[in-house]
């Protein structure tokens, strides 16, 4: 771990800057340090975090971006449990909730489960394959400030890691009265969550504004 | 050095919400009011952010209570119909011996969503009044709030994939009840409540030295 500190003497004199960093939560200003691959840079006065490093930071993201789209497929391809009781069996899919609640007439619910365990999961993967792959092809991708904004606007709504537990408390729920199978869609699922949250992981921000300042150039 | 911390708002400069990048504000009265790198709006602090979070709070402390006294769901399996409201769907996975989902469950949707209105609630009285107490255990609290308000969606997905899975007409059927609808407005309110609070403002009037550590 990393803290850094502003010096003695700061230039201020500037229009915009990189160099600094305000922290988000508290707005104290740090000088932006060079860091090891694998540090963070926390804000000495909150805590939070305020930069990460990475080696191949981009190239890694659209791997695990690419490798989760393919899961998210799978996962919408094939039932996510399976359930039986009397001789008889039905299966849902992941977007069969959604379905039901719109069917039920909670059409509320179900946008909000149709955005929060579908669109918007999605939508996080395929923006950063658009940002990434571009980049990787040395081109600017389009609306490349724009795509960055709507990844961050939509990342508290993509809510899979918390589906899953949801998928966990109803098989709890209904295997002490029937027997519940798990469908090859959840591996796909748990898969997608976890290249999802890797994808993340490795993404440093930092390095997606440097590579397309190169760009632009 | 000596004095208040230096931040971009004593510097005289804005830090952009989306990409950190420090723009002055000689650069945003002469040139825009768009973050030059990413184009975002600037501004030093999110607009209106008690009056907006305390609007979204005392809306979602209403709901709170259908939330909770309505059934979320109910379960006909062979003629006998069981009702549940969050607390009831609890009760039964503890009766039914699954002590650690009961737990899971309670924490995310009974104790998260109450911890949640009650700690924005201290958070924008006490940038209200100015307290200087405990800055930075109030940072870390809001911090926490933020990130544990959306596990509340457990109950919500869980309520999806029942009614989805178990549509057995008189042998098992699961249906929804109005409860589902009043908590996840309970639990979206809240997460905007958490967007608009802005954590700037708990050190604005800290008054913190800052001791060149
Ligand atoms: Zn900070």
């Amino acid at each position: 771990m990393c803290f850094t500190r502003e010096g003695v003497a700061i230039e201020t004199d500037f229009s915009y800057t990189d160099a600094l960093l305000a922290c988000p939560e508290c707005d104290l200003i740090h000088e932006v340090a060079e860091l090891e691959d694998g540090e963070q840079g926390r804000c000495i006065r909150c805590g939070a975090i305020l930069f990460m490093k990475h080696r191949n930071s981009l190239d890694r993201a659209l791997a695990f971006a690419m490798t989760g789209l393919l899961f998210f497929i799978l996962a919408n391809m094939y039932p996510l449990l399976t359930f039986e009781l009397d001789g008889r069996s039905q299966s849902n899919r992941l977007i069969d909730g959604a379905i039901a609640f719109m069917d039920a007439g909670y059409w509320e619910l179900g946008l909000v489960v149709f955005v929060s365990s579908v669109v918007a999961p999605l939508m996080v993967l395929v923006i950063l394959i658009t940002l990434l792959l571009p980049m990787r092809l040395n081109r600017f991708p389009i609306n490349a400030q724009g795509q960055m904004r709507l990844l961050s606007y939509l990342r508290p709504w993509a809510m899979s890691e918390i589906f899953i537990l949801g998928i966990i408390v109803a098989f709890v729920k209904l295997s002490d009265f029937a027997d519940v199978g798990l469908g090859p869609s959840l591996v796909a699922f748990v898969c997608m969550v976890f290249a999802t949250v890797m994808a993340y992981i490795t993404l440093d921000d930092e390095a997606i504004w440097n590579r397309l300042k190169e760009l632009k150039k | 050095m000596t004095g208040q911390a230096l931040t971009a708002q004593s510097m005289g400069a804005i830090s952009c919400e989306f990409c950190g990048m420090l723009v002055s504000n000689n650069f945003i009265e002469s040139h825009s009011q768009h973050c030059p790198r990413c184009d975002a709006h600037l501004h030093s602090r999110k607009a209106n952010s008690l009056k907006r979070t305390t609007a979204l709070l005392i809306a979602a402390s209403i709901l709170y209570f259908p939330a909770n006294l309505y059934p979320i769901l109910t379960l006909i399996s062979f003629g006998k119909s069981t009702t549940n409201t969050i607390m009831g769907g609890v009760i039964e996975l503890a009766n039914a011996g699954q002590w650690s989902i009961a737990a899971i469950v309670f924490i995310a949707s009974v104790f998260v969503p109450i911890f949640k209105i009650a700690a924005l609630f201290f958070l924008v009285l006490s940038v209200h009044f100015k307290m200087s107490w405990k800055t930075r255990q109030r940072a870390l609290l809001y911090r926490f709030t933020e990130y544990v308000g959306r596990w509340s969606m457990i109950d919500i997905f869980m309520i999806s994939i029942l009614i989805a899975l178990v549509k057995l007409q008189a042998i098992a059927t699961v249906t929804a009840g109005p409860g589902a609808i009043a908590f996840a407005a309970v639990v979206i309110i809240t997460m905007f409540a958490a967007m608009t609070f802005d954590p700037r403002l708990i050190w604005d009037n800290s008054g913190e030295e800052d001791d060149g550590q």
